[in-house]
């Protein structure tokens, strides 16, 4: 009797299961559970029925299956293609190789020291940058070029390369400077003075003299850049440094957004968009942050004798150089490591331009007198000389600029010394025997102890020049207007008593 | 932090989470590693941890510290900071209370390296008329663990359904999570605050699309202020979403849509970005 009414039960519950389509579904799940044995099916299990769920209503076929997939995955790997290229046999910079030394040094190299400093990126990329970098060579006459750091932005990131291109082979001709459209805006100022005086008031403004930016291959032009985005991508020259634009980013901190064409939108104004601005950040940063073991390079000596008065800016790797011990680089006095990148003045330059030369002559020309003239000269800026010991830096706030430290402690015969800026958080360099190397990895911005705050607005300039009629008074109280009515009365009153009297006068004397 | 617990020994899946964040340009040497990998074991057994992450590196002047976070079952509040000189001795960091973490807002500059250094505020205060200065004084070692409350409220994330709420209120890692999708992937809305529910506006998260209580307890990073304070990249194409903190530079999170894998490590100064607000 029992079993039948189990039964009779059983086929009930398993009538209701089936009117309500969980058989099925329950069915499906248990087949999915014993197929796949998943290691905690019951804290899973509602999981599992959601998918197969969902599964019903993904059809096997699609109809959209056999379009191709475009996403941004497949991109990249269509631009990292064009980097694997197997160089021919004739190629037609390879002549040049022997000649010139190696153009590229080893990138997996160095990256291998950096690694073991904690720096640098995955394998991978890094020999991403190392193909592009050598497809870079490939198309532009460079005599040596190195890859000098990654800039961090918001949209994405620049790779940035530093290359020296070949004597005499400069990439791109040099543009008209701005500065003579600058000079010719004054000129027609100053011939507008002697018009008579109801034409319209000229401000009597000046602005400051256009510095000239220092010629490719000198100064802060002294080297060239390329960025590009991605590896594979086009690399792009960034145009050379003016003195304004160097000026213009000391008072900035802008992020990148990644995009060399994005306006840089800030106070003071920029002059430039992002890839000037680009520009003069590697600028400074390389200035302040590419250092060398002392004595790996020295001044060329036949050249120093020619120019002695004028501070050397040219130096050659000292074929002598005595390895300096790891030990001692590491050593936090820093006077083992040398700056070989000339210091930027606060002109924007590494030389010094006096911008008033020029006015000076045209006006010795007429006559003027020259004491004037010169104590309005204004000093020369200077810096420390080329391959200075970065003993004599600076310090930041108490700050320390440089840390040193090696990079293993287990090791230390085969330790590297790492140098890391504290200025330029993410400039790094390691060196161990003859080699060195430099890298900044970072957002491009200095470090400052203190929170930002943009410079003041200059003063608001004078309209009109300071005159009596001019001048706001205070207006009179009621007492002062009573007073003053008062006295108006009298002064009438006997004006007319004396016209009076002289009407009598005259009667008398007629 | 290595966030992802499914099974996985994190300190053997440190090399690879590495080889992710590494785009930001830290890495840790192979030295590092090899100690990690033997020194984080140790220590996750020592304290019988559910899940032990390393968390990062916090650079000083003359020496850096190694952090690692170890959590028990409550994954948000139940957990222990261990920062380390070498790699291989662990200390315990002092769990840092409102005080010490608003004090350690006052302090300025860059860490020593040394956990007894002593950090000073000077406040100059008028009372009845004249100045006086008021000194604040912290220890390295408890800037250190503020600092790093810090940035895990500001910036620990994890993508959205990484871990839910069960109906005994604890948070833990959701097993089912299978990644977000590539469009997903790009939006700063699919990625949440993994810090106490406690700041959570509760307003517009519940008026997303498919919201959803156990996976929505948390902020997500949209609505930080200011607008603009992460940077999301497609590295690799889609293969490889990268997020960084623009407050606090060095933090690294990465996510590959479509699989588990996510994580975050911070290398960094331990200084925020004030300046964030002039610089976008």
């Amino acid at each position: 009797m029992s079993g039948q009414v189990q039964e009779e039960d059983f086929v009930n519950a398993k009538a209701y299961l089936l009117q309500s389509n969980l058989y099925d579904h329950l069915c499906k799940v248990l087949t999915k559970v014993l197929d796949e044995r998943p290691k905690n099916a019951g804290d899973s299990f509602e999981d599992i029925s959601k998918d197969v769920k969902k599964t019903a209503f993904n059809p096997e076929s699609d109809v959209l299956q056999d379009k191709n997939e475009d996403s941004t995955e497949v991109e990249i790997a269509e631009t990292h293609k064009k980097l694997f290229t197997k160089p021919d046999e004739l190629e037609l910079h390879d002549g040049h190789d022997d000649e010139l030394g190696a153009p590229l040094g080893n990138l997996m190299e160095s990256a291998f020291m950096f690694e073991q400093a904690g720096i640098g990126f995955s394998r991978e990329e890094t020999y991403r940058i190392f193909l592009a970098l050598k497809q870079l060579l490939e198309t532009q006459p460079i005599q040596h070029i190195r890859f000098w750091g990654k800039i961090l932005g918001v949209q994405q990131s620049y790779i940035v390369a530093e290359a020296e291109p070949r004597d005499g082979e400069d990439i791109e001709p040099i543009e008209k400077d701005d500065v003579e459209e600058g000079n010719g805006e004054r000129d027609s100022d100053a011939g507008g003075d002697d018009q008579d005086d109801d034409a319209i008031p000229k401000p009597d403004y000046n602005p400051s003299p256009v510095i000239p930016r220092e010629e490719n291959g000198v100064g802060c032009n002294k080297k060239i850049y390329f960025v590009c985005t991605e590896p594979g991508m086009p690399w792009t020259r960034l145009p050379p440094v003016t003195p304004a634009q160097m000026v213009a980013a000391r008072m900035i901190r802008k992020l990148f957004t990644g995009h060399l064409d994005a306006p840089v939108n800030s106070y003071p104004v920029f002059p430039g968009n992002e890839a000037n601005y680009l520009r003069a950040q590697i600028a400074r940063i390389s200035a302040a942050t590419q250092i060398s073991p002392l004595g790996f390079y020295h001044f060329d000596e036949e050249e120093e004798e020619q120019e002695e008065t004028d501070a050397r800016d040219t130096y050659v790797e000292n074929l002598e150089f005595e390895p300096i011990p790891v030990k001692d680089l590491a050593d936090s006095n820093m006077a083992n490591w040398v700056h070989h990148v000339q210091h930027i003045l606060p002109q924007g330059r590494c030389k010094w331009y006096n911008p008033f030369k020029k006015d000076s002559e045209e006006l010795d020309e007429e006559n003027f007198d020259d004491e004037a003239e010169e104590t309005d000269a204004p000093i020369p800026e200077a810096g420390p000389p080329l391959l200075t010991p970065l003993a004599e830096d600076a310090e930041i706030a108490h700050i320390a600029p440089w840390s040193t430290q090696l990079s293993s402690n287990y090791f230390p015969q085969f330790a590297l010394a790492v140098v890391r800026s504290n200025l330029w958080p993410g400039a790094a360099t390691v060196a161990a025997g003859r080699k060195f190397e430099n890298i900044y990895i970072g957002v491009g911005h200095k470090y400052s102890l203190y929170n930002y705050s943009p410079p003041a607005m200059p003063p608001v300039g004078q309209e009109h020049p300071m005159m009596e009629e001019l001048t706001e008074i205070e207006d009179p109280s009621v007492e002062e207007e009573a007073a003053f009515k008062a006295a108006q009365q009298e002064a009438e009153e006997r004006a007319e008593e004396e016209a009076e009297a002289e009407e009598d006068g005259d009667e008398d004397e007629n | 932090m290595i966030l992802q617990d499914k099974g996985k020994m994190e300190s053997s899946s440190l090399t690879q989470d590495m080889e992710f964040t590494a785009g930001s340009g830290a890495v840790l040497s192979p030295e590092q590693k090899a100690s990690l990998q033997m020194s984080l074991i140790l220590l996750k057994n020592e304290n019988k941890f559910r899940g032990l992450f390393f968390w990062g590196k916090i650079m000083g002047l003359s020496g850096d510290y190694y952090i690692a976070q170890g959590r028990w079952q409550h994954a948000l509040s139940d957990r222990k900071r261990f920062y380390s000189k070498d790699c291989i001795k662990w200390n315990l960091l002092p769990e840092p209370d409102e005080l010490m973490r608003e004090n350690s807002r006052l302090m300025v500059g860059r860490f020593t390296g040394d956990p007894s250094h002593e950090f000073e505020h000077v406040e100059i205060k008028k009372v009845n008329g004249q100045d006086e200065e008021f000194f604040t004084a912290m220890k390295e070692e408890n800037r250190l663990a503020s600092v790093i409350a810090d940035i895990d409220d500001d910036a620990a994330i994890i993508p959205r359904g990484a871990y839910l709420r069960t109906p005994q209120g604890i948070v833990k890692p959701n097993k089912s999570f299978e990644g977000l999708s590539i469009a997903d992937a790009t939006k700063l809305e699919s990625y949440l605050h993994f810090r106490d529910m406690a700041k959570m506006s509760g307003k517009e998260v519940s008026q997303r699309a498919d919201f959803n209580k156990s996976l929505d307890f948390l902020d997500p990073i949209s609505d930080d202020i200011p607008q603009g304070s992460w940077s999301i990249q497609s590295e690799r194409g889609s293969g490889l979403v990268v997020l960084r903190s623009l407050i606090w530079f060095g933090l690294t999170f990465y996510h590959i849509p479509n699989t588990p894998q996510y994580g975050f490590m911070y290398m960094g100064s331990g200084e925020n970005n004030k300046d964030l607000p002039f610089m976008l």
